[in-house]
């Protein structure tokens, strides 16, 4: 498996005007994967997929999709792709079963209506005209005409967005069922849920760069697990403990954190470690620790943590290559 | 899928990078939706059948057509109908169109299939070029049957001006929609080419009664070589108002033909420079 990745970016950037919306992105898609670029509105993931798609032109960096640069050689590239983009429109006038004919017509390849239709949930719809269908009927025909072409490499710019969770569910089944045909992902969502199910790996973006890559368990476990408790002596009263008091935590982040209630609140990169330690300390001080709440990070407290660590150095946990164009 | 090989997923898939052979696919498909659009939209399509034989009607009725001989009147009356019909079905309706499917989003979607731009363009323009062509049908077959039919000189001539003029004129709807900001301004931004060039399209009559220095600058108008060649071919009738035979319409023709390539050229810059194909934010 030493092939060359089906997407690989380097330092791509993509201005409007004298707004740089993607500044300096790396990314690679192996054959095969599915990877979640999450970030929040306005990070750039629609700005920086459009680069990949071939829909404009990266203003540096390079850009290689199937060992071809998408927007000079788009001719070349184009047949192998899907792309559902984050808003296009359709001729209300049009049925379901013509948009989506109409379209096939413009494949080199095209699977059966009927059956894309289909595998949408959409076949009952077909003679609907487009412009009465509901929101999120729309977004469904808009897969279906991405996945109409049986692509090699699909684009997702938010594919559940606005649809009920039965029809989320359907689309994650119809996204793993491609994948486990081969077909290749690069998908981009606000759902943390929808990233953890569908994706071999994530990126996250943030104000135009990708600022944390891995896999869902590699990007939370970088994330400190949290501790919580509030303490109590053996009459039942909420006690604080001093700073000073607490034991030394191998792991800790910051500054554990006591509020008048007795509410204990601190956070470690060690988590098994510095429980035992706290167990331990409050069993020998004869203290209770209620309410103990010890978890490891989500995904969503990752993606929100973010906000505060961006600035700062460290946080940049990609290999930081900006191409010098 | 690590185990054997399936011949049918080998890693690389091979596929065919979308060609020219499947151009005329690709447009077919976009041009029968489109015709769809067409027919399921009562205004555009009373636009596209009913006014051009209409204004051609009212015309005739007021008299002002054909100063000349009889036969002249026919090629005139035959020209006036195909002019309208490419004037307002092909360059206005199809101005009208591109901003109409930029604005709802549809020329983006269709930009990330495999239709290259030129294709996205002629598909939606084929409607419009079929009722033209349609129009100038009815046309021949309407003088032929109501006045003195003209002598049809030179048919090819009336080709090249139909689907030149075609051409032309929705290369100048393509620059025309970007510069439109929605479909209600595009009533405006259509206006200058029609505004102007039609007083010098020479539309009322044989042409050379009005020789002089305007009409040799209305000769290099975008419009006119429509009119030179359709009288041409139709009437045999040159840039003087003479009638002139089969081998002499070539000669006559040349700087007409000429001038509606040139158009035809600065239209497709135009449309390059000019041309949006997703609304502006
Ligand atoms: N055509 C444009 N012209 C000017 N600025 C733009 C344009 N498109 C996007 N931007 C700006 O670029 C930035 C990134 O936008 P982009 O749409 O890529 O974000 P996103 O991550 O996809 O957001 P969302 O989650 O809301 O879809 C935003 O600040 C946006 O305002
Ligand atoms: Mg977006």
């Amino acid at each position: 498996m030493t092939s060359e990745p089906i997407v690989h970016v380097r330092g791509a950037r993509r201005r409007y005007g004298t707004f740089e919306a993607v500044r300096g992105v790396d990314l690679d898609v192996h054959r095969g994967e599915l990877v979640a670029l999450l970030g929040t509105n306005g990070a750039g993931k629609t700005s920086f997929v459009e680069l990949v798609e071939g829909l404009a032109p990266a203003s540096g960096g390079t850009v290689r999709v199937l060992g071809h640069d998408p927007y000079r050689e788009r001719r070349r590239v184009v047949g192998s792709l899907g792309i559902m983009l984050q808003s296009a429109g359709f001729s209300g006038d049009l049925t379901v079963a013509e948009t989506a004919r109409t379209w096939a017509g413009t494949l080199s390849r095209p699977r059966p209506v009927a059956d894309v239709l289909g595998a949408v949930g959409l076949e009952h719809r077909a003679d609907v005209r487009v412009a009465s269908l509901s929101g999120g009927e729309k977004r469904r025909l808009d897969l279906a005409l991405a996945t109409l072409g049986d692509p090699e490499l699909l684009f997702l710019d938010e594919p559940t967005t606005g649809l009920d969770p039965e029809s989320r569910r359907a689309t994650w089944a119809l996204v793993q069922g491609m994948l486990d045909a081969g077909t290749t992902v690069l998908l981009t969502t606000h759902y943390l849920e929808e990233a953890e199910q569908l994706a071999d790996r994530i990126a996250i973006m943030q104000a135009g760069r990708v600022v944390r890559t891995g896999s869902v368990a590699d990007v939370v476990a970088a994330e400190p697990a949290r501790v919580e408790a509030v303490v109590r002596n053996d009459g039942g009263r909420a006690v604080t403990p001093a700073l000073a008091d607490l034991p030394a935590l191998a792991g800790l982040v910051g500054a554990p954190d006591v509020d008048r209630t007795g509410r204990l609140r601190l956070r470690t990169t060690r988590l098994q470690d510095d429980l035992l330690t706290l167990l331990q300390w409050a069993d020998a001080r004869r203290l209770r620790l209620d309410d103990l709440d010890a978890r490891a990070a989500s995904l969503e407290q990752a993606f929100l943590a973010l906000d505060d660590t961006a600035g700062t150095p460290g946080a940049q946990r990609t290999t930081d290559t900006e191409a010098a164009a | 899928m690590t185990t054997t090989t399936t011949t049918t997923t080998t890693p690389a898939r091979r596929r065919a990078t979308p060609g020219t052979g499947g151009g005329a696919r690709r447009v077919a498909a976009l041009a029968r939706a489109e015709l769809r659009l067409l027919v399921r939209n009562r205004t555009a399509l009373f636009n596209a059948l009913a006014l051009p034989p209409m204004t051609v009607g009212l015309f005739a009725a007021l008299g002002v057509v054909g100063d000349g001989a009889p036969a002249a009147a026919g090629a005139v009356l035959l020209n006036l109908l195909t002019f309208m019909a490419l004037a307002f079905v092909v360059y206005y309706n199809l101005t009208v169109a591109f901003v109409a499917r930029r604005e709802e989003l549809v020329l983006k979607r269709y930009l990330v299939g495999e239709c290259s731009r030129a294709e996205i363009l002629v598909g939606t323009a084929v409607p419009a070029v079929v009722v033209a062509l349609a129009q100038t049908l009815l046309g021949i077959v309407a003088v032929s049957v109501f006045l003195t039919p003209p002598a049809f000189v030179n048919p090819l001539l009336m080709v090249v001006a139909v689907l030149g003029g075609a051409a032309m004129l929705t290369a100048l709807a393509a620059a025309t929609s970007g510069l439109s900001r929605t479909v209600e301004s595009a009533q405006l931004t259509t206006l200058p080419l029609l505004v102007v060039a039609i007083p010098f399209a020479g539309l009322f009559g044989a042409p050379g009664a009005s020789s002089g220095v305007l009409d040799t600058i209305g000769t290099f108008t975008p419009l006119r070589p429509i009119t030179d060649l359709m009288l041409l071919g139709a009437g045999g009738i040159d840039g003087d108002g003479q009638v002139v035979t089969f081998a002499e319409t070539f000669g006559a023709a040349a700087l007409p033909a000429a001038v509606l390539a040139a158009w035809t050229v600065v239209g497709v810059l135009a449309a390059r420079r000019w041309m949006r194909w997703e609304p502006r934010r």
